[in-house]
């Protein structure tokens, strides 16, 4: 196998005198504004085959999976059950080809009882009333077949989260599942109940239903899949049977491209430590101790898979959520940051993943939000400093190059990269020591992102410590002075500058290879 | 000050109908009788105001106006407690009302839905029980005090018993600027606007969001205090049963009619204290007008403010268009 080959391993089925396919992608393309999601995916699947997609955050994979469970629809190509081409107008079109997708997160009524649950749209009915008797007595024949011994009376919201997945399986089989997706299905189960899970199935392997298995964990994938499909860029990268969905195998076809060269670092250099994070727990992940430095004028990436825990990480260094235990130093003074009042009195700003539920007040003004940080320290006996607040908003919107008819617009009517940079001004004129951004250019065009990238660099050159989180490899890699790498809650590994390819991240992500953190 | 032009509008329109259609609408002692109510129940509306910034609400204004109302009295002329006590314990009470509704809320993340509602149910089953359901009032006593609230200031050339300025009427104007300064001049102000907003990015700005809700609470508190005062120097006597009841509702009316969104984040003093102005004005309508049964009064408020809000969406949501496809451009 040669490292350069972008379609290697893709076979064509046996086209022999078998049944077709019981599901068939062809070339299925799909566009966002602005972005093509798909760009012509082909997938098959035959009864009682366990398929697994994998690829990189934003390869496409919920994407295909949303079009095929008729939560979207596709732009071109062709979707084939049993032969027969399809065009799923809803879930229900879906549902009726025996087709279902169980989400990540859990789409369950936890306040209504199993049964319930299990009926939710479809409920039995006899003289206009709801007929428990048979859904309770139809349920029970669902749960068993996934192997819960669960009443059907039970309220969903007391059974553990392994068991309510195990619920939307019992749906799913309800519906008549022929297919069932399911998406990151063990994210949040603990390792009694994902052995639970495979073993449910492989049992419905064995009885003719085929799974569509999506999971970041390349350790599952090899113990589950019959075959592994990679997808990247919105593309196939190719495919592996059984007996190649070695570890490596797997990171080779996720990440194998090559990195356009258009972040321009130049090596810079750093100085003293600015901040210190030492045996950082949060709450989310409290079996792994968090340590690491960073210096003034660096920029270190947080790279990772959806789910390992950044985004927590980020928000207790800054007091969103309170530290279980661990202490923080900032220029070498110890500081005790438990809300985001005392991160900034400490010279930190979080730029947060959420730039409308956690960034902004959609409705206020640019100026308004431009200077809602800063407030405080502007404030002239309470009274609020107009000239200031003025100055201030004027000044960034020129520097950021911020679009906007004036700095009274109200910043719900601004493109995302110019929320954006709304959001970032605000902490810069606070000039912050150290500098947390959590996904910076999501959801924004290139140009944007361009002059976000800048003023990163800018404000590094300016001795600002940066640590920010990105699920765009190409970010990562670009950006990053060093990247620090994170796998299901803990630190896996630090990369310097030399060091950072797809591939090693990939490694530290998926968890398989620890490397001792640095911080030089 | 876009927004106050509709609901100015609607005010000027209903006033110069009533005049019209009423001769004894415009009279001296009408005049100073719809000046005094607007007074009170726009400090009352201003305080409740606040808390629908935060996005929040307090149903237990007409409660606190019974339990301080009823209360004053009580202490003074009953329990025979020096005046200085019973208006430090009046103050103290009101003020630790507000902290407990916004602790409730805040640390506890009870709804003030809920929080307030107890509120409304417990104060005046309080009151009705210390004063054993019977009628409070200052008699004959405390006149001097009394003039805040029955209190009139002579206009320059017309006599004091024709026509005067209610005192508590300085006391809204008092109330109203104070307001407004905090409101958009100081940093506070502006704190509680963007929390009302979004709580969340509030916080995420370094802004102590719990401190600034119960702020809010404690001023609502101590606004319906005030008026539970002034509400029995101007009565005299109260019935603990009766005193304050809906008062609450009338409020927050005001304060919707007024600009204040029940979704948090918007509102203005002026806009609330012609809000409370217009409600007067209809109740002194249907009162005067002898065609309208009195006894419709409900309905006919209830309508016009339900006007009201519909036809402020349909504004809202014409010039949110507008401004979306011209920052397209």
């Amino acid at each position: 196998m040669s490292d350069s080959g972008q379609q290697q391993g893709l076979r064509t089925p046996e086209q022999s005198a078998e049944p077709p396919d019981l599901l068939r992608v062809c070339g299925v393309t799909k566009s966002f504004p602005g972005v093509k999601a798909l760009k012509g995916v082909d997938l098959h699947l035959k009864a009682g085959e366990i398929l697994a997609v994998i690829g990189e955050n934003g390869a496409g994979k919920s994407t295909l999976m949303k079009i095929l469970a008729g939560v979207q629809e596709y732009d071109e190509g062709e979707v084939l059950v049993d032969g027969l081409t399809v065009r799923f107008k809803g879930v229900e079109d879906a549902f009726d080809k025996g087709i279902a997708l169980i989400h990540q997160e859990l789409n369950l009524a936890d306040n209504l009882d199993v049964a319930a649950n299990i009926f939710l749209g479809r409920e039995p009915r006899k003289a206009g009333l709801l007929d428990k008797a048979r859904m309770r007595r139809e349920s029970s024949s669902f749960l068993d077949r996934v192997g819960l011994k669960v009443s059907p009376d039970q309220i969903v919201s007391d059974l553990t989260i392994g068991h309510q997945q195990m619920i939307e399986i019992a749906k799913a089989l309800s519906v008549d599942a022929r297919v069932l997706i399911m998406d990151e299905p063990t994210s949040s189960l603990s390792q009694h109940e994902t052995e639970q899970l495979f073993k449910v199935i492989k049992d419905l392997a064995s009885k003719n239903v085929a799974i569509v298995y999506i999971s970041h964990r390349l350790s599952e994938v090899r113990e589950l899949a019959d075959r592994v499909t990679v997808l990247r860029d919105g593309d196939n990268a190719g495919e592996l049977f059984r007996q190649e969905t070695t570890h490596d195998n797997m990171v080779r076809l996720m990440v194998g491209r090559d990195i356009s060269k258009y972040y321009a670092l130049e090596p810079r250099s750093h100085g003293a430590v600015a901040l210190k994070v030492d045996k950082v727990r949060t709450i989310q992940n409290p079996k792994h101790a968090l340590s690491f430095e960073i210096k003034s004028g660096e920029i270190v990436g947080v790279a990772g898979l959806v789910g390992a825990g950044r985004t927590e990480m980020l928000q207790t260094l800054f007091g969103v959520m309170p530290a279980l235990d661990g202490s923080m130093e900032v220029q070498g003074h110890s500081v005790v940051i438990r809300s985001p009042i005392q991160a900034i009195q400490n010279g930190l700003a979080l730029v947060p993943e959420d730039r409308k539920q956690q960034g902004l007040v959609l409705e206020m003004a640019v100026r308004e939000n431009m200077s809602l940080a800063s407030l405080g320290r502007d404030q002239n006996k309470g009274f609020l400093n107009h000239r200031r607040e003025q100055d201030i908003s004027r000044e960034m919107v020129a520097e950021m190059k911020i679009k906007t008819p004036s700095d009274l617009q109200e910043v719900q009517y601004l493109s995302g990269g110019n929320q954006q940079k709304v959001v970032l001004g605000k902490w810069l004129a606070m000039k912050p020591r150290v500098l947390f951004l959590d996904e910076p250019t999501r959801g924004i065009d290139v140009g944007a992102k361009q002059d976000i990238y800048k003023l990163m660099e800018k404000l590094a050159e300016e001795g600002v410590a940066i640590l920010f989180v990105s699920s765009e490899m190409e970010e990562i890699i670009g950006m990053s002075d060093r990247a620090i790498v994170m796998h299901e809650g803990k630190l896996t590994g630090t990369l310097m500058r030399d060091e950072l390819t797809e591939e090693s991240v990939m490694q530290l992500a998926t968890g398989t290879q620890a490397k001792p953190i640095s911080n030089n | 000050m876009k927004k106050i032009y509709g609901i100015l509008g609607v005010f000027t329109v209903v006033f110069i109908l009533t005049a019209i259609m009423s001769p004894s609408f415009l009279t001296p002692y009408n005049m100073e009788r719809l000046i005094l109510r607007t007074s009170l129940f726009g400090i009352i509306s201003i305080g409740v105001a606040f808390v629908i910034i935060t996005s929040g609400i307090d149903l237990s204004i007409g409660s606190i106006i019974c339990l301080i109302g009823c209360g004053l009295p009580w202490l003074l002329v009953k329990m025979t407690v020096p005046l200085p006590l019973a208006i430090l314990i009046v103050v103290t009470l009101s003020l630790l009302i507000g902290l407990v509704h916004g602790v409730l809320i805040t640390k506890l993340k009870l709804q003030p839905f809920v929080v307030t509602l107890c509120g409304l149910l417990m104060y005046r089953g309080i009151t009705r029980g210390f004063t054993g359901d019977q009628t409070q009032g200052f008699g004959k006593f405390f006149s001097e005090l009394r003039w805040i609230g029955v209190g009139k200031v002579a206009v320059p050339g017309v006599p004091i018993d024709t026509f005067g300025i209610p005192v508590p009427f300085f006391l809204l104007l008092m109330v109203a600027i104070l307001a407004s300064i905090f409101l958009n001049r100081t940093i506070y102000g502006r704190y509680l606007l963007a929390l009302g907003c979004n709580e969340q990015a509030a916080r995420y700005s370094g802004i102590n969001t719990d401190r600034m809700i119960i702020l809010a609470y404690i001023i609502c508190a101590a606004m319906a205090g005030l008026g539970g005062v002034l509400f029995i120097l101007d009565g005299n006597s109260a019935q603990p049963v009766v005193l304050g009841n809906f008062y609450e509702l009338y409020a927050i009316a005001a304060a919707v009619l007024g600009g204040c969104s029940l979704r948090g984040g918007q509102g203005t003093i002026i806009g609330v204290v012609i809000g409370t102005a217009l409600m007067q004005v209809l109740r002194n309508m249907i009162t005067l007008v002898d065609w309208i049964p009195t006894h419709i009064e409900y309905a006919v408020i209830g309508a016009v403010i339900l006007a009201g809000v519909v036809a402020d969406e349909v504004v809202k949501r014409i010039s949110a268009s507008r401004r979306a496809a011209a920052s397209r451009l």
